[in-house]
């Protein structure tokens, strides 16, 4: 299992009831390339990454993910991976340290392991000194930077992160993608993103696939989409795979209760 | 075992940082303790009854029991949108680990808020047969949190929004605590209510309650702990199959 592809997409579709968030869709990831996936909003990024972490299964299609299936063995695939969720998944009740060492013990990283890259992973986010302060008091960004360096605390041979710079200033931003890039180039992690920022995009990613109603509409490296699209930019060639329409996306439930917890934190 | 232990120890913490949390959840059983208590009490007394505070005690105790572990559903549904209950379904760890750390962290915070309210009966007045069987009514207690704690899980893993736990506050944990004898004996009733008590597995552990400190029970301690044995293994299994199902 130490060769091939880490992740191989054959034919997935997800359905929810009528509506196709994802349609048809096969492509694979090599081992230790960085890969961004772009797509307008609703364009089923999310919903791919949910299906590959295995948090929801696809309706049809097959998924192997280091040759495993994540439907049938989901425990062996979660141990591989790393993932920095679009929407806040920590413990707000909890300290920030507190977080790290929950994240330990889930991926059973030895306590003495945890204590040491908790303190280094904090330090590099700038949030050592806040380590005892319970995450509900962070700022938008201090958050989003927890997330990150607890999505790293464990070193998994494969990182999801889902636009994990939204909200992040520029220093932060930086930060995020060197220490991202000196993983991928030291430890050989395989990097899966989205990220709604190109230029984040062509800085680290060495290929890129745009998705857009569900379908892969392009995958290649930023040059070759720049080349197909004949545009000067990124940007310029992400608008014309996937034209200039903004996207209507329905609200579900998870962004009622989004809605509700913006309501309750600005209290 | 360490992830059982680190998602217990979170609701632990949790619940222990919540100050306002435990005093407003003390509201509801003192009104019942001492409104009730007081103003039903001289009627009950002529009725043959003896004290209704003794009476009352051990089920408010239990309802108290009840609504906190129902409650940790809520904190489940809340986890489960934005929050922390992703972080732990990716984790390499099986899921039956995750729902019963949850779980019995449930249990755990019901069990306490049960002990400070024994402690409120006892400031009130309420005074057990025996006092070595405090324990033996704290092992009972204890069933009834782990009993509602695992049926929180199944429901919280099954609800997708809020306001699902609206009906089922409304139309399961009222009932529950309204039908449980909690506040009334058990003989005598209609038919139709006889049944209806009888199906209540809180009937059984308030009764069981009883039985313990007070050496009255309806249906004898040993069916009482057998009940709620047989219908905490149920939920039990229920809640993490529903837990092992969530697709978020």
């Amino acid at each position: 299992m130490s060769d091939g592809p880490i992740i191989s997409l054959r034919n997935v579709t997800k359905k929810f009831g009528d509506v196709t968030a994802v349609n048809d869709v096969s492509f694979d990831v090599q081992r230790g390339e960085t890969f961004a996936f772009l797509g307008p909003n609703g364009a089923g990024k999310t919903t791919t990454i949910r299906m590959l972490t295995t948090l929801t299964r696809p309706t049809s299609g097959t998924i192997a993910m280091d040759g495993l299936d994540p439907v049938t063995h989901p425990t062996d695939v979660r141990r591989r991976f790393g993932v920095v969720f679009q929407d806040p998944s920590l413990d707000q009740e909890l300290t920030a340290w507190e977080n790290m060492e929950v994240h330990g013990v889930l991926y059973h990283v030895p306590r003495k392991e945890t204590r040491e890259r908790a303190t280094l992973l904090l330090e590099l986010f700038e949030l050592y000194d806040r380590k005892d302060a319970l995450v509900k008091t962070f700022s938008g960004g201090m958050r989003r930077r927890l997330e990150i360096a607890r999505g790293l605390l464990h070193t998994p041979t494969l990182l999801f992160l889902d636009e994990p710079t939204l909200g992040l200033d520029p220093q932060s931003r930086n930060q995020m993608w060197t220490h991202v890039k000196n993983l991928n180039k030291s430890e050989g992690v395989t990097v899966f993103l989205t990220t709604h920022y190109m230029d984040e995009a062509e800085r680290v990613a060495d290929r890129i696939a745009v998705i857009d109603h569900g379908r892969i509409v392009a995958i290649g490296s930023a040059a070759e989409l720049k080349a197909q699209t004949k545009t000067e930019s990124l940007e310029a060639a992400f608008l014309a795979l996937t034209g200039h329409a903004i996207r209507e996306e329905t609200a579900g439930a998870a962004d009622r209760m989004r809605q509700m917890a913006a309501m309750f934190r600005r209290r | 075992m360490s992830v059982v232990y680190i998602l217990w120890l979170r609701e632990v913490k949790k619940y222990l940082r919540s100050r306002a949390q435990i005093i407003a959840s003390l509201g509801s059983p003192l009104m019942y303790l001492f409104v009730l208590g007081f103003s039903l009490g001289p009627v009950f007394q002529k009725a043959g009854e003896g004290s209704y505070l003794q009476f009352m005690a051990p089920g408010i105790m239990a309802m108290t029991v009840l609504f906190t572990a129902m409650f940790s559903g809520i904190a489940m549904l809340w986890d489960r949108q934005f929050g922390f209950l992703k972080e732990t379904l990716v984790a390499p760890v099986p899921r039956i680990w995750i729902m019963l750390g949850r779980t019995l962290g449930g249990a755990t915070v019901a069990s306490i808020q049960g002990t400070i309210i024994f402690i409120v009966t006892l400031v009130a007045g309420f005074r057990p047969q025996h006092w070595f069987m405090v324990p033996v009514a704290f092992l009972i207690i204890i069933m009834i949190a782990v009993v509602f704690a695992a049926l929180a899980t199944a429901i919280g893993s099954t609800l997708k929004e809020m306001q699902g736990f609206q009906m089922v506050m409304n139309f399961l944990v009222m009932p529950i605590f309204f039908l449980s004898g909690a506040l009334y004996p058990l003989n005598g009733l209609p038919a139709a209510l006889q049944v209806l008590t009888h199906a209540d597995p809180l009937t059984y552990g308030i009764d069981g309650v009883r039985g313990v400190l007070l050496g009255t029970s309806h249906f004898g301690v040993a069916l009482d702990v057998g009940v709620l044995a047989a219908v905490g293994a149920v939920f039990l299994v229920l809640g993490a199959w529903r837990f092992s199902k969530i697709d978020v």
